[in-house]
């Protein structure tokens, strides 16, 4: 059976649409327009033309030597998702939700962010078509992604703190989804990751699945053969999924996402939903997500912003329960550590959220040993981290020194 | 994923006979039966505590108000403005558990006869155990649920718990739902179809759409018999224009502004004149 085929509503017992009536019926045209823009070779023509001279598509896959000499020896090989237009996977999916917001003639679009890359990507796309938009985000965000903040403003975006709850990425989904029901008719709210209700698992997965296509030839073609396992960070999993889709089919090739462990998951301040979490209801979908016996979502905690989450995308509930994908927990100092690393022996600052894949796959590496290729999805570039990195080593160093 | 979902079980035809229709159904048929309608009030469980909140379902029953809609504090309440937010969120702060819903409702149920519906979003349900929660709903002599995050399309459970247990089940529908979205809607809701006056979130507004009254007509075209409309109705006024075309009209944020200003006595004040256009709505009938 192929995994390759599965479009939603559900993804095995996950998936759905968990929403209030009034967003039915957008959701509803929603999917229709883009089960025939899939289809319709004007709309694959014109989004690849701006893959191509926009966002700059084919990424590059890059071999990581220096790098991977602290993985076991295992050959590393990152796929470059950080020098796209904007800095970040996130471009791919926004580009193929605008063109669509332009079908369905709409003129205002919304969405959520947490690291702000998803929200500068919408706001680029927003500025190159012409239309209205709104970002919502969580103030804890916007403190500690000020950068990106600017960025938004900048291309002429409204930036919403959001001060409800956690003050984080959930909360800026709840603010995004209440201005959806209520400017519905005008507005389209372009969701950033694999979660939320169908058909945004399924859609988002298809606009970002492009990275595993490209990448798996790209390996093929430098190694002769399938890396041994395929690696990203999670934390909606939009990257995740957009470089494991092309090889789902692939059971010689294991598939691994890392989760945000934040201080530990034996602490509470971690974001590892599928390690620590069960399956419930949240923002329109069923999957795993961390509550508490009640059912309350449980706040996230991660250095990194956009990993900052407590739900995951139901496909990865679905990939964990039949054991075809694994998920592992990364803590923030595991990923600061690559971090560094990844800059130091090779000159790519990533992002912190990829940086977690990074320090995954030092592990992984290690394990699978030195005749194994794995290769990384690095999501995003570390630009809009500089400040947390700077405050983050500022004080490991004060440690260090006494080392 | 759930084939039967797509046809459930019509139960609205026992809103043609009071007497054989659930306790929420008779008596919003009664209200209509004296030539007007029902006055619906919404208040969060464990708001401003768990007492006060028991206290003030009471006060809305005593002053007019025909059914209690008992909202339960749920962390992520994407239908709600900041009025029901603030409180729910102080409510959480406060301790709530699920099981003070169940409290407050043996609780409100000992002291007044109104009828008692919960709004709660669905996560909660889920993980506490969906025929659980029937159960005890049932035991501590709850009415049913009002589900804002769940469509008829993925009640399949509820629909099942709610048909062993014989609780009423609330579905909403909106002024963008399709005719066939407002028959399914209908076909599934028992006690009410809860008619979106607006497309919105639940807040005080100054004028209730045209909307409503269209929304309304179409229930009834998709055969309603117990339609109210809520979201936005804040004033006697607005009771009365509602009633004026539906059965019945429900009270949110304006009531739990009450509650968070004035305490107990401001909000029975304001029920009380809420309630006067009902009666209002029936003397000029
Ligand atoms: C660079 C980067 N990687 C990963 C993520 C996490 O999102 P997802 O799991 O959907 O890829 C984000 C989100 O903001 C991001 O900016």
């Amino acid at each position: 059976m192929s995994l390759r085929t599965e479009s939603g509503p559900y993804f095995g017992e996950f998936g759905g649409r968990f929403v209030p009536e009034s967003l039915i019926a957008a959701l509803d045209e929603l999917t229709e327009e883009y089960a025939l823009a899939r289809t319709d070779p004007a709309f694959a023509a014109e989004l690849g033309e701006l893959h191509r001279s926009y966002t700059g598509r084919p990424s590059i896959i890059t071999e990581v030597p220096r790098f991977a000499a602290h993985a076991g020896g295992a050959r590393v090989i990152l796929k470059r998702e950080d020098l796209n237009h904007t800095g970040s996977h996130k471009i791919n999916n926004v580009l193929g939700q605008v063109l669509l917001t332009r079908r369905i003639g709409k003129t205002r679009v919304i969405a959520e962010t947490g690291a702000g890359q998803h929200g500068v990507a919408t706001a680029t796309a927003a500025a190159l078509f012409g239309l209205d938009c709104v970002i919502y985000m969580g103030e804890v965000d916007t403190e500690r992604q000020a950068l990106n903040v600017a960025r938004m403003r900048l291309l002429g975006a409204e930036v919403v703190p959001v001060t409800t709850g956690s003050r984080t990425l959930k909360d800026a989904i709840n603010d995004a989804m209440r201005d959806w029901v209520t400017n519905v008719g005008n507005t389209n709210y372009i969701f950033g990751t694999v979660a939320g209700p169908h058909p945004f698992p399924a859609m988002v997965r298809d606009f970002q699945k492009i990275i595993g296509e490209e990448a798996r030839g790209q390996v093929l073609e430098l190694t002769g053969r399938l890396p041994d396992a395929v690696t990203a960070c999670v934390g909606g999993g939009s990257n995740a999924i957009g470089i494991f889709h092309a090889f789902l089919d692939d059971p010689e090739v294991g598939l691994y996402g890392f989760e945000a462990a934040g201080e530990g998951i034996d602490t509470p301040r971690h974001a590892a939903t599928i390690t620590k979490g069960r399956p419930g209801v949240l923002h329109g979908a069923r999957s795993f997500l961390l509550q508490d016996e009640d059912g309350q979502t449980i706040e996230s905690h991660s250095i990194s912003a956009g990993l900052d989450y407590p739900g995951v995308g139901p496909e990865h509930s679905w990939l964990a329960s039949i054991g075809r994908a694994e998920y592992r927990p990364v803590t923030d100092a595991e990923a600061m550590d690559a971090f560094r690393l990844l800059s130091r022996t090779e000159g790519i600052i990533p992002a912190i959220e990829s940086a977690h894949a990074l320090a995954g796959t030092l592990k992984l590496g290690r394990e699978l040993g030195k005749d194994s290729t794995i290769l990384v999805n690095l999501s995003g570039r570390g630009d809009k981290d500089m400040e947390t990195a700077g405050r983050y080593f500022d004080l490991l160093d004060e440690g260090a020194t006494q080392s | 994923m759930n084939p039967d979902a797509q046809n459930p079980p019509a139960q609205n035809s026992s809103a043609q006979s009071p007497a054989a229709a659930s306790p929420v159904e008779r008596r919003i048929a009664l209200r209509k039966e004296a030539g007007s309608g029902a006055l619906i009030g919404y208040l969060p469980v464990g708001f401003p505590s768990l007492a006060e909140s028991i206290d003030a379902a009471v006060a809305l029953a005593q002053n007019g108000v025909d059914v209690i809609e008992l909202g339960l504090p749920y962390s992520d309440p994407v239908m709600d403005g900041t009025v029901i937010q603030a409180a729910t969120q102080k409510a959480l702060a406060g301790g709530f558990r699920l099981r003070h819903g169940f409290e407050a409702i043996t609780a409100i149920t000992a002291q007044v006869d109104a009828p008692v519906l919960v709004m709660t979003y669905w996560n909660p349900v889920v993980q506490y155990g969906v025929d659980r929660f029937a159960d005890d709903l049932a035991a501590a002599g709850g009415a049913g649920l009002i589900t804002p995050d769940l469509i008829p399309d993925e009640a399949h459970d509820w629909l099942a718990a709610s048909e062993r247990t014989g609780l009423d089940r609330v579905f909403l529908a909106a002024p963008s739902s399709s005719d066939a979205r407002l028959t399914q809607a209908v076909d599934a809701s028992r006690g009410f179809v809860y008619a979106v006056s607006t497309m919105g979130i639940t807040g005080a507004r100054t004028d209730v759409d045209s909307a409503a009254r269209i929304l309304v007509e179409r229930l009834r075209s998709a055969g309603s018999t117990s339609a109210c409309v809520g979201l936005g109705i804040s004033t006697a006024d607005q009771v009365r224009e509602i009633l004026a075309y539906a059965d019945g009209a429900i009270v949110g944020s304006a009531l739990v502004r009450a509650l968070a200003d004035g305490g107990v006595d401001a909000l029975g004040r304001l029920a009380g004149e809420l309630s006067a256009g009902t009666r209002d709505a029936a003397a000029s009938n």
